[in-house]
């Protein structure tokens, strides 16, 4: 068990057996589809798995969300107030779970807490301290897309529009929300780039199917497990070996029409 | 983000701090008056009040859903929006602001339920610092007599009963607001508090406060038009 900074106040510092990884990105690369397929397909293969996410704890999740129904968040409060569930969920969700061995799967953790404070120029040691108190996954996930406008693209094939504060509108950086979600996604991504350094990602390029993605993805969490990739994954997640490479009865093939031709 | 002791703001900024029972509330409201009467623009601002948080805060604490962690991170959380909300805009504008409990509540609080020192304090650093900090001191048996003779029962969170010492409301309170107490001790000189002895006569302490106060209302505006 080890703290990015002052641990939780009385918790022991013990192992425990379960895995935390963490699936993180911005607003609409499509976390949530993979934690669902991870989920259903750790799960399948006898993983207990808990699952969860920003704003979903049972102390702070209806605050926040009624909180930001207005306008009056300032930016101060509203760091507080993710921080306060984020603790919540850790303490009452995910420490639990790994103590009991279960796979925890978060969507975002700490880092898009961070990201936003950032680009809302909260201090960036300040807005660390506090989540000193976050435990260090064993794998942080970075679903990366190169864009804000491959975003909004996604955005409008998903049907789901633009939001308010996904936009950024509290910042004020545009006319409209398409220009405001533009100017926030851009600077967002930019944090992102930075933290993955800083804490180590792992990161997938979130621009392709869903498919290749999910497949990345599986053999990552693999691997975090300690579980080899077993011979009935690898059809569909690997390219086949070369020695039973479909081109090869091709290549012989061709070798008998050469054998043919004179 | 400006830390704690860096914002140059052209209005004053009062606060009370003491135990439970200290009678700090009383004073602050007599101040209220006089400051009121006196024709100063005041705005006063109260621990725990958060439009935004106070539903969440209610509910937590009646469902007992909190931890040391998570109960620190709430009120901070509350006091963030009082200082965006009521507390920056009125001094900004040249007003007084009173404040009954400031950062030092939650740095005693939190401390007696085993949070660390150092990260409460880094947490609340976006505070304003007081013109004036004044720390009703009450011997801890008239603090604990006033509050339990005056209640039913003891509040869970107050009575420190989440921190689990003992099972007995009264014991546990006895137990929290020692702690607490020696938590506002260890503050008086880190943070420079005024102290106020808070088992003289409530006519006393106000004579007191308000001579230590006035120096620090030359340069204000009086709202006041004749």
């Amino acid at each position: 068990m080890q703290f990015y900074g002052t641990p939780l106040p009385g918790v022991e510092n013990e192992d425990y057996p379960g895995k935390l990884i963490v699936v993180e990105g911005t607003d609409g690369v499509g976390r949530s589809t993979h934690i669902a397929l991870l989920r259903t397909w750790l799960e399948s293969r006898g993983h207990a798995v808990l699952d969860t996410g920003m704003t979903r704890s049972v102390l702070a999740g209806r605050g926040i969300k009624d909180a930001k129904t207005g306008t009056t968040l300032g930016r101060l409060t509203m760091q507080l107030f993710y921080a306060t569930d984020f603790v919540d969920r850790l303490e009452n969700e995910m420490l639990p779970a790994l103590r009991a061995g279960f796979v925890v799967l978060t969507d975002r953790y700490i880092y898009s807490a961070i990201a936003r404070a950032e680009v809302r120029g909260i201090d960036p040691a300040w807005i660390r301290s506090i989540y000193g108190m976050a435990l260090v996954p064993d794998a942080v996930f970075y679903l990366r897309i190169n864009t804000a406008q491959q975003l909004v693209q996604r955005l409008l094939t998903s049907g789901r529009g633009f939001d308010y504060w996904e936009s950024g509108m509290d910042l004020s950086l545009g006319e409209d929300l398409y220009d405001s979600f533009i100017e926030y996604q851009t600077r967002m991504l930019k944090v992102f780039d930075r933290l993955t350094g800083e804490y180590g990602f792992q990161v997938l390029n979130a621009s392709r199917s869903v498919r290749s993605v999910a497949n990345d993805l599986k053999r990552a969490v693999m691997k975090v497990l300690d579980e080899p990739v077993p011979a009935e994954d690898n059809v569909s997640l690997m390219p086949p070996p070369r020695d039973k490479a479909p081109t090869k009865p091709a290549t012989n093939l061709l070798d008998l029409n050469k054998k043919a031709l004179p | 983000m400006i830390s704690y002791g860096q914002h140059q703001f052209p209005g004053k900024l009062f606060v009370v701090e003491g135990t439970d029972g200290s009678g700090k509330s009383t004073q602050l409201a007599l101040l209220y008056q006089w400051l009121k009467a006196e024709g100063y623009p005041v705005f006063f601002s109260e621990w725990n009040s958060s439009p935004l948080v106070k539903d969440t805060t209610k509910r937590a604490k009646k469902r007992h859903l909190l931890t040391p962690a998570t109960f620190s991170l709430l009120h901070a959380t509350d006091f963030a929006d009082r200082t965006e909300r009521d507390i920056i805009p009125p001094l900004k504008a040249g007003a007084i602001v009173l404040a009954d409990r400031y950062i030092y509540t939650a740095f005693a609080r939190d401390v007696a339920r085993g949070v660390d020192r150092n990260w409460v304090r880094k947490v609340y650093s976006f505070a304003i610092k007081p013109t004036m900090a004044f720390f009703f001191r009450a011997p801890l048996n008239i603090a604990i007599d006033r509050i339990v003779s005056g209640r039913p029962t003891l509040k869970y969170y107050e009575a420190g009963m989440d921190i689990g010492w003992s099972d007995d409301p009264e014991e546990s309170f006895t137990m929290f607001q020692g702690k607490i107490l020696e938590e506002y001790d260890r503050m008086v000189s880190e943070f420079g508090l005024t102290v106020i002895d808070a088992s003289r006569s409530i006519e006393r302490q106000q004579r007191e406060m308000r001579m230590l106060i006035g120096p620090h209302l030359n340069k204000q505006k009086r709202a006041r038009s004749n």
